[in-house]
């Protein structure tokens, strides 16, 4: 005799189980800790902050431990918990121009104000393994050297001086949140911006990528790429004055991309604009070609009908938690649905069964 | 089990993200079958499980509400069990799986058999709100399609099914127009359930998170099933009875029995099922095993 599957609730209750024994792992080992993690995967840490839109390295730490270094699902802890959180206001635009940078470079001078810093980079490391890492072998002491100048002048600053580069409209004093209203299209440049800045950083990847290889090319160079920390000011309107509240990692990206001109206006630069949470240079990168290329309106481009040119499209599908949740639902249970397609597809065959007998007779 | 969390506000949700999601509701059932953008809130459940459903319920709770939540008809599919789980941790509230019994009940794709009353809200989860979305993929078009009443493709898309296969070849998520107005996406419901969304008693409240979209059917509002003259809308259900109830009028799920394709079909909706047996039906695999 058939009895329905009852049993869900014990079910998810052990599956929890098993899934916590999983993640502790093999109990021989240390426990990891999340201090470890937000030490030594700090790359990792400052990705679940960008795309997680909540710059806590601790908690982002956290995430990726109980996540199991899924670092989707760990971004997904993060929006959960961020989406509880009071807001209280939004903060002065931060100084990126003074930014104590780790790393500054521009791709377009041989030599700029402020010095080339290679910094902390990946760069010119040859990609071979390092086997002595497997032995866990001290690392010695980088050599050190004096900070840089409080005050570092942007590079597209100085092509600005000469007026050849595009100045940027202001924008509203009170910006946009995504997080707070429906996204509603055409969206300005602001929103784009906040929604590319928390957009999946594969996605953003792709779209880049493509951007170059011809879909919505604007030829792109990199004006100058920034990684370092700068302070948030906060106005205090009770206090009358404005307080730091905090200091916080940032990868900023300006590209200088194909000018526009016309017989009226003389040729200029134009932009594309990338910024991230922690150092995240492939994603702020990647994101200023995104923002370049959505641009096209605006700057009187044709639109060539790129993927990336497409607003709606861009900013519909670049949230990695929305499209992940998506596209992993259609593993819940469908069966209703799948019935009422198998009693029409039986149907439509049988139709078609009797169709071909009555030609036949 | 029933454990209530502390640490976060009734049925989890702050008072005013709850007056926001209300503002949405209201504007809903003012303008039936409208959809109204509303700022959705991440939850602690992915897109796609169910979070514009939960939100609605959230921002509709009150803590003397009884709920129910079902899946696929049922109030032990996992994820059913994982919501009603939810609001017994954040709400208290008390739950039930007995349709007549509840004053909310939340549902993914079935509307229960038992027919709804006046005192019952009925929360859809919605995948994807917009019954144009497949015919033209720009949301900025889809908007100004509603706002012109321009649906003429919807009905060149039935027209087609009807000239390729002989039949509309939609099986769920069937669309209908709301009080002669608006095209409106049912959620993935079998057409079976097209039937009961017009002259609901129950309100009927639909929730779609990721798309950050909520809309309604009033109580008593005319919800008509797309079709033409000469091809009316029909159902559908498996010409079947129920193995377990004999239920020769309520939906029925497929269910394989053996490796040589042995299949039987049970009541897709639980507890009419259980009732009905307990009534004293028994279909032609006796009465099943009575959940405890």
């Amino acid at each position: 005799m058939y009895v329905a599957v009852k049993g869900g609730e014990r079910a998810i209750g052990n599956a929890h189980a098993w899934l916590a024994e999983s993640r502790r792992g093999d109990p021989a080992l240390p426990e990891l800790s999340t201090a470890q993690i937000r030490a030594k995967l700090a790359l990792a840490t400052a990705r679940v902050m960008a795309e997680g839109s909540l710059y806590d390295p601790d908690l982002a730490a956290l995430a990726i431990k109980q996540a199991r270094g899924d670092l989707i699902e760990a971004i997904f802890l993060i929006r959960a918990y961020r989406t509880t959180l009071p807001r209280f206001g939004h903060s002065r635009p931060v100084e990126t121009a003074r930014m104590a940078c780790i790393r500054r470079i521009s791709a377009i001078f041989k030599d700029v104000p402020g010095g080339q810093i290679l910094g902390p980079t990946f760069d010119y490391t040859h990609r071979l393994l390092e086997f002595r890492l497997l032995a866990e072998g001290d690392t010695p002491p980088a050599p050190e050297a004096q900070p840089l100048a409080p005050e570092c002048p942007h590079v597209t600053g100085f092509l600005g001086r000469e007026g050849l580069i595009q100045t940027e409209p202001a924008g509203e004093a009170r910006p946009p949140d995504l997080t707070r209203a429906p996204l509603e299209l055409p969206a300005e440049r602001a929103l784009r911006l906040q929604a590319l800045a928390r957009g999946d950083e594969g996605f953003l990847l792709g779209l880049a990528y493509s951007t170059q290889r011809g879909y919505g090319r604007n030829h792109p160079f990199v004006g100058e790429l920034r990684v370092g920390m700068v302070a948030v000011v906060l106005d205090i309107p009770e206090l009358g004055f404005a307080v730091e509240i905090a200091e916080i990692e940032l990868t900023e990206c300006e590209t200088v991309n194909q000018f526009t001109g016309s017989k009226t206006e003389p040729a200029q630069f134009t932009r594309g604009y990338g910024l991230a949470f922690g150092h995240a240079e492939r994603k702020a990168i990647a994101m200023a070609l995104v923002d370049r290329a959505l641009r096209w309106r605006e700057l009187g481009e044709e639109d060539t009908g790129a993927p990336a040119q497409h607003e709606e499209f861009v900013l519909s599908h670049c949230d990695n938690i929305q499209a992940s949740g998506f596209v992993e639902h259609i593993k819940l249970p469908h069966y209703v649905d799948f019935q009422s397609e198998l009693e029409l597809v039986r149907r439509l065959r049988r139709d078609a069964a009797a169709g071909s007998e009555a030609a036949a007779e | 089990m029933g454990k209530t969390v502390t640490g976060y506000n009734f049925a989890y949700l702050d008072e005013q993200t709850k007056r926001m999601i209300r503002r949405a509701l209201l504007k809903a059932v003012a303008i039936p079958g409208y959809q109204v953008p509303f700022a959705s809130r991440e939850m602690p459940m992915p897109y796609g499980w169910g979070t514009g459903g939960v939100q609605v319920t959230a921002a509709c709770l009150t803590p003397a509400d009884r709920l129910k939540v079902i899946d696929q008809g049922a109030d032990d599919t996992t994820n059913a069990v994982s919501i009603r789980r939810f609001f017994q941790r954040v709400a208290g509230v008390e739950t039930t799986e007995e349709t007549e019994r509840a004053t909310i009940i939340q549902t993914r794709h079935r509307i229960p058999e038992q027919p709804l009353t006046e005192d019952q809200i009925l929360v859809f989860q919605v995948p994807i709100p917009e019954p144009l979305r497949f015919l033209e993929p720009r949301e900025t078009e889809t908007r100004k399609m509603h706002a012109l009443q321009e649906y003429g493709l919807m009905h060149v898309k039935l027209y087609e099914d009807i000239a390729r296969h002989g039949h509309i070849a939609t099986a769920y998520a069937y669309p209908v127009r709301v009080e002669g107005r608006y095209v409106m996406d049912p959620s993935p419901i079998p057409k079976f359930d097209n039937p009961k969304l017009g002259d609901c008693p129950a309100l009927q409240l639909f929730g779609a998170g990721r798309e950050q979209r909520i809309y309604a059917i009033p109580p008593w509002t005319q919800v008509v099933s797309l079709d033409f003259e000469d091809h009316p809308f029909e159902p559908g259900r498996a010409e079947a009875e129920c193995a377990l109830c004999g239920a020769t009028d309520s939906y029925l799920d497929e269910v394989i029995v053996d490796d040589a394709g042995g299949r039987m079909f049970v009541c897709s909706d639980t507890d009419y099922c259980r009732k009905r047996r307990a009534a004293g039906h028994e279909g032609r695999q006796g009465a099943g095993e009575m959940a405890p």
